[in-house]
């Protein structure tokens, strides 16, 4: 997994509520049985006028000025802001990595749905819970100055504004450790090996009906 | 020290170990697996040169790809052919239980586990698909994880979780004839809204919930993830041992006897504190119909679509008015003068027997009305799709004018050919209404299987109780 320690980028601002998977990446590209190649294809029915397909040449295809990532000034991108419950919908991991493809490091949400924030842990993405009002401030402040950039330090738990506004996040200890080191989670886990295998013992004396495997 | 909620009894029994932080390692009963979030798992574990920790626990089908129609000449799209290949693929290198697209058993996992009795009730039960919170319904602890847990379960049998709240969601009272499952789950969700849920394991209790059927239960857990909630859940009761009783991998004997005394456990202690409440009165619940790109923009059939000025939150009020723009609505129209041009029956929510039937009572002797372009019947498995056509469903639809396909998730997502077309109007018994869900540009309207029906028949959303009556008479 990426490690995610530092960042200082440039925030784009994605102005609605409940945001879901279906937009963030739409279904017809998650046939694909890679991991990447996803990011020109985020946001894709809102980025470009023409319907998508998976195998098309994105470079030709017509961009919706209107949309808030094909403006100039937000080129370049690393840090998503957003609204409530952003990346609703959808277990799929295809969500975080058309996010990271595109370039995206930071999402800053007032909140988010529970499977997409764990998602993106998973993949090298640091999703930040600020306060509504907090981020009402940022959305008047991004949209006030081009260029507008932001500090993110996982370590320190902190977003820093460039005038020097310091706003603490909270994060859980074992994820943020996975995060800062990139650790392989699986690896982690097998270390307990032998605790799962008591576990499987002890519990298959209580209730064997739960080791009976299918297809037999 | 207070009683223990189901919830709390289900986490308990699975956890092997926990930090003091309270990250727990749980451990994994049932995994279940298909085409579209599996890929990149098995993948992983190759380049990891790791194997399944059990591979007893994986039961596998391709539901998301797959066409509902002509499928002896295989599907023809070849990146979705490739994906359902790699299933096969994987499946067979590790040696786990699939039921391929030719195989009656095949359908939508979260139809099959329960139907198989791959899902029992005190189990813990993943997949990487959301709507794995339909397996709560038989008193087990079910949610959707994501592509590197699908790895993490299938190379530890184990997933790094922390426990969630509490929250009870009591639906008492009865509801009327022609109120449903649906209409319940969509009456929570636009009380507590798509994120009211977040953060928390639901479990539906309450007079209403406990005289749904089996199937019922399912629809309203299947929708707690639109809750926001990863996990719905309902208590173990006579229904839920008798509808397990005999399933292909229930236990049998004298295990049967041993899990029955076991399941009868799971239900909250009397004494049990919930960290939320919400109660809702059954008998106020009508007929749902969604209007908007959110699930919890849903009112009764017989009102209207809301005015967003009338909203005092500014950012909801924004999501009202693009959502009317996006779905052709005016604010004030009633419901009951919205006209579908396609019609969607199926779906892990709705794509049951008990679901088929309702529908099917709704449609027999009628036409779908001229103005309908399409409507589609999918059964949610092949042994759905076979009961049906031995109870002479299939007859009662195709005489009316329905389509009856293939079992597969279908026109819920439209990964495969069934799909809407921009600025196409559904009547969908899916459980999401997002923008370009069931196709680009495509406005669904989320309604329960009796409703769709109507709908069908009526050329426009009417109040199925009206059709009812009629029937009566
Ligand atoms: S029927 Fe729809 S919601 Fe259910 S698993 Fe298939 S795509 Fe997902």
């Amino acid at each position: 997994m990426d490690k995610f320690s530092t960042l200082d980028g440039i925030v784009a601002p994605l102005d609605r509520a409940n945001v879901d998977t279906d937009a963030i990446i739409p279904k017809q590209f998650l046939k694909s049985i890679q991991r990447s190649g996803f990011g020109s294809n985020l946001f894709d029915e809102w980025r470009y006028l023409d319907s998508g397909e998976p195998g098309m040449d994105n470079s030709s295809r017509p961009l919706n000025p209107d949309f808030v990532l094909n403006q100039p000034r937000y080129q370049g991108a690393q840090i998503l802001l957003a609204r409530d419950n952003f990346g609703c919908g959808s277990s799929r991991e295809h969500a975080p990595w058309a996010l990271l493809d595109y370039g995206f490091r930071v999402i800053i949400a007032p909140g988010f749905a529970d499977i997409f924030y764990n998602n993106c842990f998973k993949n090298g993405i640091l999703p930040v819970v600020l306060a509504a009002d907090i981020v009402e401030q940022l959305f008047t402040a991004v949209a006030a100055q081009p260029g507008y950039r932001l500090k993110v330090d996982l370590a320190a738990q902190t977003v820093t504004t460039a005038d020097g506004t310091v706003y603490p996040f909270s994060v859980d200890a074992f994820r943020k450790r996975c995060l800062l080191n990139g650790l392989d989670e699986i690896g982690l886990t097998l270390q307990y090996a032998d605790e799962i295998r008591a576990y499987e013992r002890r519990r298959k004396e209580q209730a064997p009906w739960l080791f009976m495997d299918v297809g037999q | 020290m207070p009683g223990r909620t189901l919830y709390d009894k289900l986490w308990d029994a699975h956890v092997v170990r926990s930090d003091a932080d309270g990250t727990a390692l749980i451990y994994i009963d049932r995994h279940l697996v298909h085409e579209v979030t599996s890929p990149q798992a098995f993948e992983g574990l190759r380049l990891a040169g790791r194997k399944p920790w059990r591979t007893g626990t994986i039961l596998a089908t391709p539901d998301h790809n797959v066409p509902t129609v002509g499928r002896g000449s295989g599907i023809a799209d070849p990146v979705a052919r490739l994906q359902v290949e790699t299933l096969d693929r994987n499946c067979a290198e590790f040696g786990i239980t699939e039921f391929r697209m030719d195989d009656p058993r095949q359908g939508i996992v979260h139809v099959i586990g329960p139907e198989e009795g791959a899902t029992l009730p005190g189990m813990t039960v993943v997949c990487g698909d959301s709507h794995t919170s339909t397996h709560g319904a038989l008193g087990a602890l079910a949610h959707g994880i994501g592509t590197s847990e699908v790895e993490h379960v299938l190379a530890t049998q184990c997933l790094l979780q922390k426990k969630s709240n509490n929250m009870r969601v009591t639906v008492d009272g009865k509801v009327g004839a022609g109120v449903t499952a649906k209409d319940i789950v969509l009456a929570v969700i636009g009380e507590i809204g798509t994120a009211g849920g977040t953060g928390y394991a639901i479990e539906f209790a309450g007079e209403a919930i406990r005289n749904l059927s089996m199937e019922g239960r399912m629809t309203v857990c299947n929708m707690a993830i639109e809750a926001g909630a990863r996990a719905g859940m309902v208590a173990v009761d006579d229904k839920t041992i008798e509808y397990v009783r005999g399933r292909p991998w229930a236990p049998a004997g004298e295990m049967w006897e041993r899990a029955v005394v076991a399941w009868r456990e799971l239900h909250s202690d009397a004494d049990a504190l919930f960290d939320r409440e919400v109660s809702i009165d059954a008998t106020t619940i009508r007929p749902q119909v969604t209007w908007g790109t959110s699930p919890e923009m849903v009112v009764p059939v017989d009102g209207t679509v809301p005015d967003p000025r009338l909203e005092s939150d500014p950012v909801k009020r924004e999501g009202m008015e693009r959502a009317l723009v996006y779905m052709g609505l005016q604010a004030g129209e009633p419901v009951t003068g919205i006209r579908p041009d396609k019609v969607f029956i199926g779906s892990c929510t709705n794509g049951r027997i008990e679901d088929l039937r309702a529908a099917a009572e709704v449609v027999r002797g009628r036409k779908v009305a001229a103005g309908i372009r399409q409507a589609l019947v999918v059964p949610g498995s092949g042994l759905v799709k076979q009961q049906a056509e031995q109870e002479g469903l299939d007859r009662i639809f195709i005489d009316a004018g329905f389509e009856w396909r293939e079992p597969g998730c279908s026109m819920c997502l439209a990964m495969n050919a069934d799909r809407l077309e921009p600025g196409e109007r559904c009547a969908s018994t899916s459980n999401r209404n997002f923008e370009g869900r069931q196709g680009q540009g495509g406005r669904t309207h989320l309604v329960s299987p009796a409703m769709a029906a109507a709908a069908a028949v009526a050329g426009h959303f009417i109040d199925v109780r009206q059709i009812i009556q009629e029937q009566q008479r």
